[in-house]
């Protein structure tokens, strides 16, 4: 295991930030750790990156001991924080070069690394660019190529999309995967389920300072539940009348959103769920604007482990 | 690696900042420039310095000693800027020494204060002040500045770590100043109401603004008092105290990230 954690617990004042948590990763893969505002994502970050002390609990990055033997982790780890932490005053290169000398290159490797990493992060053309005009996705390139100056063993993301535009978080998600594929595990902390989905092999649900859950995107699906019809209905029919009758018809409580006027019902195996419904609707003379069946988003996963009310998500 | 030498690397950064952003060094350069030739222009013709001597060759001295308690505020806005861009915490996940992020702040402010220094130190010839002592006592004058600039440092990175917020630097940014002024850097202590003067002759500033002065050979404004026997020796007391105090509290509050 490249990345283990037993029963780490740290309290802020009256906040339990890590209440017992738990964490096994082997080398070389993309782990996520997925968790509303809150769950102790980026406490648990920051211990295992030797940035703070637990009060209770055991942490080993790369086989070394994240209490006793700091400096060993430090050579062994990347951080990118949740704020892009380059410097913006300084350019691209310069950062890269800064970071590959603390990290105890000589300047003419340093320089080596930074040349090498600027293209590998598609990020030649600004290298001498003032960090502070790059675009979102741009500085978070760059936040993760000085962290991979010399590839370590592990790399952590604490939220790194939070707040990029899709076109910024796409090239997130590639610099991570580029790094993945060096060998290096990364642990990536996401509120976006979808990203866990797209790039981890398995993930952490976490909640209330510990994993409540802990599999592969796949499992954590089929643990949820059977597939999911979702009916748009057309304005004017009364939605929630719908949903009583349309509930006991089937027998399954419907989901009402009355944003999307929509109506969601867990059918398990699909088809006989499918068809009762079909034959309820036909039976009240609705006609549905649209209908879906589908397997379980991530999201559906992550509340059902969590038990966060779906209001409180939205 | 060792903290010296990821101390320079972070001091060549944050030197590195001046180079791309210069108007921040050159705007507080003006800035003392600029209270030089207020007081020295403005007021100047109304204050008349205790036991004589032409008014600003009194007041160079003090305003290098202003300008060096001053840089306080420089440091720690830059200290709690990178705390609160998540910089530090970066800086703290690399295996480099654990004084290194303080090293880098003492190495790019001195030199910041050292050029400071020399600038004020040519437009003060410029507008008629001059050294009337030997090379030797002039040098130390520079060097007990530099020693007085060196322990607002661990005061401003003491301040920068413990209180991140923005209401530190504005609360250092503003409080620099009465207790700027409740000194002997621009008027005499003999000229204020006694109490107040007995208090202004006990801060550190009043005692390298006063020593500077005894050794560059500029009126002292002082005819009484500890400032007139020992500035010297309290212009070296004073800033050791401080960083004897200061130091610790800093690596105190740098190991408290950890908490």
């Amino acid at each position: 295991m490249n990345l283990v954690a037993d029963g780490l617990r740290k309290r802020y004042g009256d906040v339990q930030a890590l209440d017992g948590f738990d964490l096994e990763v082997p080398p070389g893969v993309i782990h996520g750790l997925l968790g509303p505002n809150g769950a102790g994502k980026t406490t648990a970050v920051k211990a295992l990156a030797t940035l703070i002390d637990v009060d209770e609990g055991v942490a080993k990055v790369a086989g070394f001991d994240v209490r006793t033997q700091a400096a060993q982790v430090r050579k062994r780890i990347g951080l990118i924080g949740q704020n892009a932490a380059v410097d913006e005053i300084l350019g691209g290169r310069q950062n890269l070069v800064m970071f590959g000398r603390l990290y105890g290159l000589s300047t003419v490797d340093a320089r080596a690394a930074a040349d090498r990493l600027l293209a590998m992060f598609g990020l030649t053309e600004a290298a001498e660019r003032a960090v502070s005009t790059y675009s979102g996705g741009m500085r978070r390139r760059l936040d993760i190529a000085a962290g991979f100056i010399l590839t370590p063993a592990v790399l952590f993301l604490d939220e790194p999309t939070t707040g990029l535009d899709p076109r910024g978080r796409n090239e997130v998600w590639a610099a991570v995967r580029e790094v993945a594929a060096a060998g290096t595990t990364v642990l990536l902390t996401t509120q976006y389920l979808d990203e866990a989905d797209q790039l981890a092999a398995r993930i952490s649900v976490m909640n209330h300072g510990r994993v409540v859950a802990d599999d592969t995107p796949g499992v954590l699906k089929r643990e949820i539940g059977g597939d999911r019809v979702t009916l748009t209905i057309a304005p004017g029919e009364p939605l929630d009348e719908l949903a009583e009758r349309l509930g006991t018809a089937v027998g399954i409580p419907a989901v009402i959103d009355a944003d999307t006027r929509s109506l969601t019902f867990e059918v398990g195996s699909g088809v006989t769920g499918l068809s009762r419904l079909v034959r309820a609707l036909d039976e009240f003379g609705v006609t549905p604007e649209d209908l879906v069946l589908r397997r379980p988003t991530l999201d559906e996963v992550f509340l059902t482990l969590t038990d966060t009310p779906r209001e409180a998500v939205k | 690696m060792t903290a010296v030498r990821a101390g320079w690397i972070l001091t060549q950064r944050n030197l590195a900042h001046w180079v791309r952003q210069p108007w921040a060094p050159i705007f507080g350069l003006m800035f003392s420039i600029m209270l030089l030739l207020v007081f020295g222009f403005l007021f100047g013709g109304a204050i008349t310095v205790p036991g004589g001597g032409d008014y600003i060759t009194f007041l160079l001295p003090g305003m290098l000693a202003l300008s060096m308690m001053f840089g306080v505020e420089s440091t720690a806005t830059a200290m709690a800027a990178d705390a609160r861009k998540g910089i530090t915490d970066r800086f703290r996940s690399l295996p480099i020494g654990s004084a290194s992020v303080a090293l880098g702040r003492v190495g790019a402010d001195m030199a910041n204060s050292t050029v400071e220094l020399l600038v004020l130190l040519a437009g003060g010839l410029l507008i008629g002040w001059r050294i009337t002592s030997d090379p030797g006592p002039a040098v130390l004058a520079v060097l007990l500045l530099l020693l007085f600039r060196f322990a607002m440092l661990w005061i401003g990175i003491f301040v920068g770590l413990s209180f991140r917020g923005d209401g530190a630097t504005m609360a250092v940014q503003v409080l620099v100043w009465p207790i700027g002024f409740l000194s002997t850097a621009i008027v005499s202590a003999e000229t204020m109401p006694g109490w107040l003067g007995a208090i202004a002759a006990w801060n550190p500033l009043s005692a390298t603004a006063s020593a500077v002065r005894e050794l560059f050979g500029n009126p002292t404004g002082i005819t009484s008092g500890p400032l007139a026997d020992s500035a010297v020796w309290l212009a070296l007391g004073w800033p050791l105290l401080l960083t004897a105090v200061f130091l610790p509290l800093s690596a105190r509050a740098y190991r408290r990230l950890r908490a």
